[in-house]
């Protein structure tokens, strides 16, 4: 048996909307980036960075940095809790489960910082 | 648990053994590319700040794209985002009520599979 305790919102429904939102935000700046990129085939550093530089541009980016750190913490909760079991694991399985989401939960605060960082200080 | 209420049934979960449906492989797909993406997240902020820093940096990122074995990689991450994103969008249209039954589920992931083979070919073509 696996709790939920550890789980971002304390509600498997919650979480399930928080997934959904963050995937559409995800999803838009992934298109976009991927769209530009495409139709700026001789990409200069002074287009790149300016395009960095508007504000619009790190609101979208700081937006995106959330909902990647929303998604990325539900979808590896949730395969911590499916695959990291008692049944898969044995005893251990609280503790190497705690610990995989405990790296996971810190990984994404790293990145999330150093991403602040990317957009504010270059 | 009361282990000896069901203790004679009998369990297979070695999935090795079981014949898993198309919908199973679309899933543990999503499951996989999203690991993979967890994992390159970090190379990819590496590359975004090294080619936001200066001018050298950029030139440092755009010739190291150069390299076969880096658009090897990229590719490989990019196939990645775009399947977990085109899964993704499968995945809201099911919440939305349509492609939730048995049959309709099974073209859903045909359809995901079929798409992603050719928008990560494309993408290939772009990358090369």
């Amino acid at each position: 048996m696996v709790t939920n305790v550890t789980n971002l919102s304390r509600s498997g429904l919650y979480d399930w909307m928080a997934q959904r939102v963050s995937a559409v935000v995800l999803a838009a700046y992934v298109l976009f980036l991927l769209g530009y990129l495409i139709c700026n085939p001789g990409l200069t550093f002074a287009d790149w960075h300016g395009l960095f530089s508007q504000s619009w541009m790190r609101i979208f980016s700081l937006l995106t940095l959330v909902s990647l750190s929303v998604h990325a913490w539900v979808g590896m909760w949730t395969i911590s809790t499916d695959y990291l079991t008692p049944m898969a694991l044995g005893k251990s399985a609280t503790v190497v489960r705690f610990l995989f989401q405990a790296v996971c939960g810190l990984v994404m605060f790293v990145i999330f910082v150093w991403g602040v960082q990317i957009l504010w200080g270059n | 648990m009361n282990i000896a209420v069901n203790s004679k049934r009998p369990v297979n979960l070695d999935l090795r053994t079981i014949k898993l449906p198309v919908t199973a492989y679309t899933s543990i797909l999503h499951r996989i590319s999203g690991v993979i993406l967890f994992v390159a997240i970090a190379g990819l902020l590496w590359m975004l700040d090294t080619s936001l820093t200066s001018e050298s940096g950029f030139e440092q990122i755009k010739s190291c794209l150069q390299n076969p074995l880096a658009k090897l990689v990229i590719w490989g991450i990019l196939s990645a985002l775009l399947y977990h994103l085109i899964a993704g969008v499968r995945h809201l249209v099911m919440d939305a009520g349509i492609g939730e039954g048995l049959e309709s589920g099974k073209l859903g992931s045909q359809v995901v599979i079929v798409v992603s083979a050719i928008v990560i070919v494309l993408l290939g073509v772009w990358i090369w």
